[in-house]
This record gives C-alpha cells, structure tokens and sequence, in this order.
C-alpha cells in the first residue's frame, strides 16, 4: 500500500495541481460573470431575464457529464464552422473545453446565489443610502454588494466544493487530473489502495479549503462581532455560526 | 413496533445483499468483453453485442457444450472485474502481455495483429520516428498496449488517453489529435469499410515490437482456471480445424488474420 | 439519414436504445432514493444522539462522503467492494462461488451513501429547527418516545426538510449519470455507444441533456406543488 504511494506520488500531485488549476480558473472565470448576470436577471423589467433563466435552468437541470461530452464532442461536429468564425483553437484543447463547461455551470450556480443573496440584503439599508444621496453605482459599490456576498459567502464556498469534487469527470476526455491519474495508475497495477490515496487527497484538499474559507468569513465579519469577544475564539465562533446577522435582525 | 423496524431493516439488506447471487460452478459461462470496439465487439442499434470476438465466442462454447452469457465492460476495468469474478474470461481482443500476464493467464492466441500510425488525409505527417512526432498531439485508447508503447517511446509527444476506440477516432476526425496509434485491423476496417473513417490513413510500417505486442491476442482468464483454459483451447484448435473460424474470419476481414497472411 | 432517423425506434434508429436507457436509469434513481433516505435517517439519529462515538462516527460520515467526487467513490465500490467481498468469501470458504456486484447494484450502493451523507445533514438541521416543547407535550401526556417521532416529530421533520430533499433528488438524477463511467447501460452510455457508431456527438449529447433537463423540470413543478401542498397549514413567513 505504501510502496504504491512511493511510486507513484509524483504522478498524484501533478494530477491535484491540474485538478486545482481547472476548478479555481472556472471559479474565478465565473465569478467574474455571474455578478453581472445575477443582477440583471434580479432587475424584473430587463430583457435578460429569461434568456438568463433558461441558461441558468439548463445548466443546473442537466448532468455535468452530458455537458462536458457536449461541449466536447459536440463541437468536434462543427469543427469547420468553428475554425471559420475562429474559435477552434479554443474547442481543440480538452483543458479550455473542461474550462469552459465548469465555468458555464458554475456560472449558472453563482448566478442563483447572488440572485438570492440580492433579495436578502435589507431593503431599509438601501432606503438608507439613497437617502444620504448615493447614486446607483455607489449603492452596489459601498452598500448592496459588500451585503450581498456576505450573505453569498457559505453557499458560494459549497459550490466551489462541489465543483472541486465535480472536476473529477474531466478525466473522461482525457485529462489527466488527479482522478485522471488515479485510474491510470489503477489499470496499471489493478491495486485498489490507489483509490484510497486519492480518496485521502481529495479529502485533504476539501477540508483544507473549508478551514480556508472558514476563515476568511470569520474575517468579513469581524465587525459583528462583539469587542469583548474578540480574543475569545470559541464565541467568534459562535458569532459566526449565526450566519445572516442583518437578516435576523430584519425579520424581528 | 421497533421490532417491525428492525426487521424490516434487516430484510432491505438481505434484499439487497441477494441482487448479486452466489454463482454457481456449472452456470453458464460468463464472458466479458468491451463492445467499443469494432469490427471485434461492439453494440448494434438493437442494442446487442456483435462482432468477431462474439462470434469466436458463440463457437467456442458451441464447441464446449456450454451456455454463454455476454457481460459489457469497460475497458479500464475489464481485468480487475474479470478477477473480482464479473465473467470468468474475457473475449475482448487482447495482447497477450508479460504485464498481463502477472495477473491473468491466457489462452492460445486466436488472432495475431500489430499495431500501427493513423493520421488525417490531408496530413503532412510522414515521418513517424519518435523525434519527427515531438511535440505534435498522439492519442490511444487507455489500459492499453498502444498506450503503453506511446507512453514509453513517444515521451517527448502530446499523449491523451481516452476511455473507448471510438473516442479515439472521434477526436482524430475533429482534428484534435494529430496522429494515432491503434491495432492494425480495426484501423484498417475503419479507414477502408466505414464513411467516418474515409478521413484518414495508416502510415509508416506496422508496429511489431513483441515488447508490445506481445504473442498475438488471446483470452483471459483468472490465473487459477486452468480447465477452463484447456477447454477453450481445445475448442478453440477444433474450430481452427473444422473451418468455423475461417467462416467468421472471411465475414470480417480479407486476410486471415490468426496467421496475418 | 436524417437527425430524426438518427432518434427513432427500431434497428437502424437509437430511440429505443436511449429509451431502454432511461429505463435503466430511472431504476437506479429509485432504488437508491429509499437506501439513501433510510440512510440519511439513521446517520441523523447517530448525530443528535448522547454518545459521542455516535456522534463522530456519523461526523466522520458526512464529512468523508461529502467531501469525495461521486465518481471516485463510485469506483471504489465498484473495484474495491467487489474485491474484499470475494477475498472474504474465499477465506471462509475457499470453494465458494463468485459473489456478483453488478454495475447497478454498485451504482446504487455508491449513490445511496452519496444521497444519505447529505439527506443527514438535511434531516439533522430540520430535527434541530424542531420545537422541543412540542416533544415534551406529547411526554407529557403520555407517549412513548418513538410515538412522539413518528406522531409529532417525523411528519414535521418531512415538511422541514422538504425543500432540501428535493434539491438532493434532483442532483441524484443527475449524478446517475456517472455510472455510465462503470459501464452500466443507462441514458448516458447509451448515447456514448450510439455516438461511437453514428459519429454524431452533438445530435445524441443535445438530445441527453434535453431529456436530463425536461425529468428536471417536471420534478421541480412536482416538488414545489409538494411543499405548498406540505406547507398548507403554514403562513408564509414574509421577510
């Protein structure tokens, strides 16, 4: 069991390191745009609406392996086409096709939390800044959008979880990420442990991201917690724990 | 009212414990193959398996006597379910390789083949050597001997491993690989019989390093099966004999390819 | 041919293929969703329950389920049960047969744990949303404690962790979808095998995913009609 670690751990942490490198690409490619359309689509009177939902509902309402096999496979039918308008190079490479369909569907996913967290940010902190004079711009920059991804903050670190364990597919065209090694290794030596070592790798990265991200909510939202407390970790904790303060205090 | 609970956990997991029976010695014989792979195995649009492998294997238990039930499985893991007891031989046109064999024991050979380039029409390609390809994007299908002749000899090319044959085409017809390595005979089935594989071409001489290739292609089985290894070989010498494998042979292919003449 | 021959029954199309598929993998949905709930159940229980060991096991649970790609745990059932059940078996008795974990009974016990690491923490956080005064009344007035579960506790606990439930039914169908990886003839793989034959990914891929999303769709209506219908007796809280 530990021989076939010695072995083979080089091939294992090349293949984490690719794992890591697609999922937080898609992440940050669609956080970028899920912002936007998030907004857009919460705007009742826009024209984006629907084409927004229906490219959220696709998205969401369909396997990420049939997704990944379509954008894949199915743009090497239009390949001509694809080369005429000049993005082939883009549809050629396995890594930019995985890259672009964790993307699409973690966009998808980000859109619906922002939507969400966009309806929860207190109406009265809104009221508040076009009362001091705020323009629109100002309102997102200093008010609704700081609100808004503290309130997005737990879903969007699941989501980036689950796209982490969800990346595992790319292996099936061809990539060679961590589970793309991991069963290479396994149809060399049919020896199981190698599932196990990367079992334990993927565990390790998943929990590691959760202590992270742990943290960094904790430091967002510091200021609701009280002074007193700030030395004492156990009720900064619990501060945290109790997730939507503003909320809270909105429905009493 | 606890009781009836627990009792009816109980049966759940019994029930589903019982899904996979035990299987008895003198039951049908269970063969694995890949059905991806053609013209040697593959699935029709009636969503039978089909092909050379199967045929072989319908006469050889004809032969022995016995019933056959075919089992469809995936190419990576076709070894480690034969030995976790899925099938008890695979019929899936196999090297016979020194690797292989550490785990599993095979037949006589009952076909011979070679390995060999695939390239686009319109390619330039016509130096295959390992340093003319560097650089340039190879692909096989994984857990295979292609895979491995590339992985050790094309170290300096682009190697991408798919899950199926087909995939593999696929990819060579959309223009993502430059080249290819696979089995002789189906390459040339391919780009000769089918429309889709009117694309491409063999280049270069046919790979026949026995490092790779090994003996021929032969039938797997677990290590300890050894009855059924001389049954399947007798068989298989008596349909050698009778004529039944030229018959199957000439359905596919123009050569004989249990001598590759 | 055209993309509708491609699509229609009989020997030459692959509707009926795509079709059988579906089937497959509407069987494998169902059966895992009974497990997996009773599983959920019962790794809830262990984790609002007094002992510590409990309590960490079902800890353990959820966190090592939850935090592997369904796929790879797919495989290690697939590969990994298969094997120890045999080498037990053969230890016991060295004459024995071989014990067959087929690809849909390893999909279904591999999605079963998946579905029962999240129903847990569905049900455990719509156990603790729980009023406790309502347990202690039905104590109280003389209950037995699996009385008060089942008459009080349990019918709540559905209505509250409906929504969730759900969501994880849904996400369920979709990751029935992996088992094609392991060879099992459902919607997905059969498409794949049609794309091998026919080389036309896109018309096979497209038509998947449309069916993948219409299931999706029709579950979504269903469920929403389920919690107004769950939650008649309750005012919509208004934020």
């Amino acid at each position: 069991m530990f021989d076939l670690l010695i072995e083979y751990w080089p091939k294992l942490l090349q293949g984490a390191l690719l794992t890591l490198k697609l999922t937080f690409s898609a992440v940050i490619i669609a956080a970028t745009l899920s912002l936007p359309l998030a907004i857009l689509r919460s705007n009742h009177n826009s024209i984006w609406q629907w084409p927004i939902r229906l490219f959220v509902s696709f998205f969401r309402g369909t396997p990420l392996l049939a997704q990944l096999f379509l954008i894949y496979y199915g743009s090497g039918q239009f390949r001509l086409e694809l080369t005429e308008v000049g993005l082939w190079w883009l549809f050629r490479d396995p890594f930019y096709c995985a890259l672009l369909t964790f993307s699409l569907n973690s966009c998808a996913y980000q859109i619906e939390i922002l939507r969400g967290a966009l309806q929860a940010v207190n109406k009265g902190e809104i009221e508040a800044a076009i009362a001091i004079g705020m323009n629109k711009l100002q309102q997102y920059q200093k008010v609704i959008l700081p609100h808004c991804y503290r309130i997005a903050f737990p879903a969007l670190g699941n989501e980036i979880i689950l796209l982490l364990k969800g990346s595992a597919i790319a292996s099936v065209i061809t990539l060679m990420d961590l589970m793309g090694h991991t069963r290479r290794v396994f149809s060399q030596t049919f020896d199981i442990s190698v599932y196990l070592w990367a079992a334990l790798m993927y565990l390790l990265i998943t929990s590691l991201f959760v202590w992270l991200w742990r943290k960094i909510e904790q430091h967002l939202n510091r200021h609701t917690q009280r002074p007193s407390d700030h030395h004492n970790l156990q009720s900064a904790e619990q501060s945290t724990t109790k997730k939507y303060p503003l909320e809270s205090a909105n429905v009493r | 009212m606890i009781k009836k609970i627990r009792s009816f956990a109980f049966c759940t997991l019994l029930g589903s414990l019982a899904f996979g029976q035990l299987q008895a010695a003198e039951a049908p014989l269970r063969i694995g193959t890949e059905g991806a792979y053609p013209p040697f195995n593959f699935m029709t649009a009636d969503g039978k398996l089909a092909g050379f492998d199967i045929d072989i294997s319908r006469a050889l238990c004809e032969k022995m006597q016995r019933d056959c039930s075919f089992v469809a499985q995936d190419w990576d893991g076709i070894i480690p379910a034969l030995l976790a007891g899925k099938y008890d031989v695979i019929v899936a046109s196999m090297f016979i390789t020194e690797k292989r064999k550490l785990k599993v024991d095979f037949s006589d050979p009952y076909q011979k083949s070679a390995m060999t380039f695939v390239i686009d029409k319109n390619s330039k390609i016509t130096d295959i050597s390992p340093s003319a390809m560097a650089g340039k994007t190879i692909g096989a299908q994984g857990s295979t001997t292609q895979a491995d002749f590339l992985s050790k000899v094309y170290a300096d090319s682009e190697i991408r491993f798919y899950q199926t044959q087909d995939a593999v085409n696929l990819d060579l017809i959309s223009g993502r690989l430059d080249a290819q390595v696979g089995d002789i005979i189906p390459m040339l089935d391919w780009t000769v019989k089918s429309t889709d594989g009117k694309c491409c071409k063999l280049v270069g001489e046919a790979i026949t390093d026995p490092t790779y290739v090994g003996d021929g292609v032969g039938m797997a089985l677990r290590q300890e099966d050894d009855k059924l290894r001389l049954a399947l070989n007798k068989a298989l010498a008596e349909i050698v004999a009778d004529g039944t494998y030229k018959k199957i042979n000439d359905k596919y292919f123009d050569l004989n390819i249990l001598t590759l003449k | 041919m055209n993309w509708y021959d491609y699509l229609s029954y009989g020997p030459t199309g692959w509707g009926d293929e795509l079709m059988a598929g579906l089937a497959v993998t509407a069987a494998l949905a169902l059966t895992t969703l009974p497990f997996g709930l009773l599983g959920g159940f019962l790794v809830a229980a262990a984790a609002v329950s007094p002992s510590t060991a409990l309590r960490n096991s079902a800890l353990f649970f959820t966190t090592t389920i939850r935090g592997l790609p369904e796929l790879l745990s797919l495989f290690i059932i697939y590969h990994g049960a298969g094997m120890l059940i045999n080498h037990t078996i053969k230890w016991l008795n060295p004459e024995a047969g071989f014990f067959e974990l087929s690809p849909f009974v390893a999909g279904a016990v591999a999605l079963s744990l998946v579905f029962a690491g999240y129903s847990a923490e569905v049900l455990r956080g719509a156990w603790q949303a729980l009023d406790r005064g309502q347990r202690e009344a039905a104590l109280a007035i003389g209950m037995t404690r699996w009385q008060a579960f089942r008459r009080i506790e349990l019918i709540q606990i559905l209505r509250l962790a409906l929504p969730g439930l759900g969501n994880l039914w849904i996400n369920l169908i979709k990751d029935t979808a992996l088992v094609s990886v392991i060879a099992l003839n459902d919607l997905m793989r059969m498409a794949n095998v049609a794309v091998g034959v026919t080389k036309k990914p896109f018309l096979f891929f497209i038509t998947v995913c449309l069916i993948y999303w219409l299931i999706c769709l029709l579950f979504e209506y269903l469920l929403s009609a389920l919690e107004k219908h769950a939650n008649r007796g309750h005012f919509k809280q208004q934020i």
